[in-house]
């Protein structure tokens, strides 16, 4: 069952057709999975203030209706050291198309993957774990399974990724908490079966994991197409 | 709905019938029932008449006993008021031959005859379709018996929505030796779909394997029948056509972009232990195999030959296939090699793979693959067999066949499928050992036994 600050956000957005970020992880958050601390800054001094609560450096990214693929436009930027760069970093988001405020985050490290959910027309809804990143599309290293997701589903899923050691801990690197990624998973498959009337498709990408914590660094909930739907053939 | 009289009629209508032509499909269908089948066959046409000396009936209400099987090959817009009238005369399901329904743009047709089916739990196949081989029962295939190439009776059922296609595998089920229990031709499968075939074949005390050909699934039938096939207890087979993505959606996400149609339907297929064959080659090599050992292994293979160069080839093509050929240990390796003839005791190498060089006997093949059978580390054996060594006879297909009824580990064979080793091959094949014609093939099919369980 949806809550109903949950169905308002999605009623929110039927019309622009995908869920902002900022309302995506709030969304996220309310099915518990771990996101980044943010602030939606309308005004510099709004990302100033919440920069300096959070601690530098940050990263601030467009928010607009035309921006669905925000680095596609130059609508991210990573790695804001102090409140100099964080005013520059607003000054030019904002002249991005249709900006409606600036995203500003703490700034995550970790493996990068990809958490997806697509509902598929012969199978209904399905979860996609993979390496994340920009370069999804490049590596394809992903695997897919039916939703809901049991538990043992998910470490079949680890295990038949081409970079499994990487999550393991490759050369002396940070292993991933494989229970927090577990955790997020089966979270995020309950949240897809109470979402899978209104959505189409779902990224969390990148979710970045490290062996203390699994957050969700950027998402994009694609929503149902409200037209009268075309039967499928026979 | 009960599919039980249609797959095993006793006696059956065709109606349609010709008295003019005798290439129609329904007179085709009637003879060759009438010559071949163990099944009471009456031809129907509303003209009456008498054809080859038997009564043609006016109407299927006319005959005088309980119909099993319906054939209808009438022009499309017959075809409601025939079903009626079958439902009426309490008839047991029917195969609509005739096409010009929804593959054709006449989508309100065949909903009408859906509508009417479904009220009356009426199973129909097609329309648009070849309808129902059943081996040595009953074939409503339009194609005149002696063009058909027949497989011998077996455990493998197929069904398909393409009948040509179909047809294409009995050909290739009867080269390579393969047992064909139901073929069944789905067409526009407005009534009785994939779904409720796999649940009848499930049941089915004559089908041991189900294979598919599947084009696409409508609404949600892909998740039923993932879920369906993962709780079949018999091996289920798919070979899936429309792989590549067809023309450009509008794509929003990453997700929706990598979880194309066919990413998806590959990845739930072997989700649930559904044995995906990519090709019409790996359809048959899996048939084989999974109709010969029902059962999912893990794929650790101890491989058998008499020539380095087989056993080379044959390792490679494991590991291509995500299959294991674990080293033999020493202890295991002197049990063996103190079995082996004189001659090849100081010359075998006994690794794995086992290569028992040029001058092996039948006898050395068999007491090693017996040996090896005992050795927990495999699950699988795969014997090289290669007829043209002298001291080979065409007994040892046989003989190895018996190892594997004994330790209940599965053996798979390759040898050159050439007419005089026929003896060799179908000693291991009558005795239930899947042979290959390729070390490819051979390989794929112990990838079948590993595909068939969920992953």
């Amino acid at each position: 069952m949806l809550i109903k600050e949950i169905q308002k956000i999605l009623k929110d957005y039927r019309k622009t057709g995908w869920v902002f970020e900022p309302d995506a992880k709030r969304i996220l958050g309310m099915a518990d999975l771990e996101i980044p601390r943010f602030a939606w800054a309308r005004r510099p001094e709004e990302a100033l203030t919440f920069a300096r609560s959070a601690g530098y450096p940050v990263v601030a990214k467009v928010i607009s209706t035309e921006a669905l693929h925000k680095s596609d436009v130059g609508g991210v930027i990573v790695g804001i050291k102090n409140e100099q760069e964080l005013e520059g970093a607003f000054e030019r988001l904002q002249k991005i198309k249709g900006c409606e405020g600036i995203l500003v985050e703490e700034t995550l490290a970790g493996v990068e993957l990809i958490v997806g959910s697509k509902i598929d027309e012969q199978f209904g809804p399905v979860i996609l774990l993979g390496v994340g990143g920009i370069a999804v599309e490049v590596y394809r290293d992903t695997v897919i399974r039916l939703a809901p997701l049991e538990e043992r589903d998910v470490s079949s899923m680890i295990r038949g990724l081409t970079a499994r050691r990487l999550l393991e801990g490759y050369r002396g690197t940070e292993p991933v908490n494989i229970e927090l990624l577990t955790a997020l998973l089966m979270k995020f498959s309950n949240l897809v079966r109470d979402l899978e009337s209104h959505i189409e498709s779902i990224d969390l990408n990148p979710v970045m994991c490290t062996s203390r914590r699994c957050v969700v660094a950027d998402a994009r909930i694609i929503l149902k197409k409200h037209k009268k739907s075309v039967s499928a053939s026979g | 709905m009960n599919f039980r009289t249609m797959f095993e009629p006793k006696t059956m209508a065709v109606i349609g019938l010709s008295l003019q032509n005798e290439r129609h499909p329904a007179n085709i269908i009637y003879n060759k029932n009438f010559f071949r089948y163990p099944v009471k066959v009456y031809p129907v046409n509303p003209r009456g008449g008498i054809y080859h000396k038997e009564k043609v009936f006016t109407s299927v209400s006319e005959i005088p006993e309980m119909v099993d099987l319906a054939i209808i090959a009438v022009r499309s817009e017959y075809v409601p008021g025939i079903l009626e009238e079958c439902i009426n005369s309490g008839v047991g399901g029917a195969a609509v031959i005739s096409g010009g329904f929804a593959e054709s743009g006449n989508a309100a047709l065949q909903e009408r005859m859906v509508k009417t089916a479904k009220e009356a739990y009426f199973p129909f196949i097609g329309p648009n379709c070849l309808g129902i081989y059943s081996s040595n029962q009953v074939d409503t295939f339009f194609l005149p018996s002696e063009r058909m190439v027949r497989p011998e009776a077996g455990k493998v059922s197929i069904v398909s929505q393409s009948g040509g296609i179909l047809v294409d595998q009995m050909v290739k089920f009867a080269q390579q030796g393969v047992g064909l229990s139901r073929a069944i031709s789905i067409g526009n499968k407005a009534v009785v779909r994939e779904l409720e075939l796999l649940r009848f074949l499930a049941r089915d005390k004559k089908t041991a394997v189900i294979a598919f050909y599947v084009e696409g699934f409508n609404k949600s039938e892909g998740r039923e029948f993932a879920l369906a096939a993962g709780r079949c207890p018999k091996p289920v087979i798919v070979m899936k056509a429309g792989k590549s993505p067809g023309g450009s959606r509008a794509v929003t996400s990453h997700t929706a972009s990598i979880a194309g149609d066919y990413a998806v339907f590959s990845s739930v297929m072997s989700q649930f232990g559904i044995v995906e064959a990519r090709d019409e080659f790996e359809m048959v090599s899996f048939c084989e195999s999974l109709s010969c050992y029902p059962v999912g292994i893990e794929g650790r293979v101890g491989i058998i030959t008499a020539s380095g160069g087989h056993g080379a080839v044959a390792v490679d093509t494991c590991a291509g296939a995500g299959l294991q050929v674990p080293p033999v240990p020493a202890a295991v390796q002197n049990q063996i090699r103190k079995k082996l003839s004189d001659n090849i005791q100081p010359i075998a190498s006994i690794g794995n793979p086992i290569d028992l060089t040029g001058s092996a006997k039948d006898n050395d093949f068999v007491v090693v693959a017996s040996e090896l059978s005992k050795w927990k580390e495999i699950d699988c054996l795969l014997v090289l067999l290669l007829p043209y060594i002298p001291e080979i006879t065409s007994d040892v297909g046989a003989r190895l066949s018996q190892v594997s009824q004994e330790s209940e580990k599965p053996i798979v064979a390759y040898v050159p499928h050439v007419e005089k080793y026929r003896m060799i091959i179908e000693g291991f094949q009558l005795n239930n050992v899947p042979v290959s014609h390729s070390i490819e093939g051979a390989v794929l099919m112990v990838e079948a036994m590993r595909r068939c369980r969920p992953c």
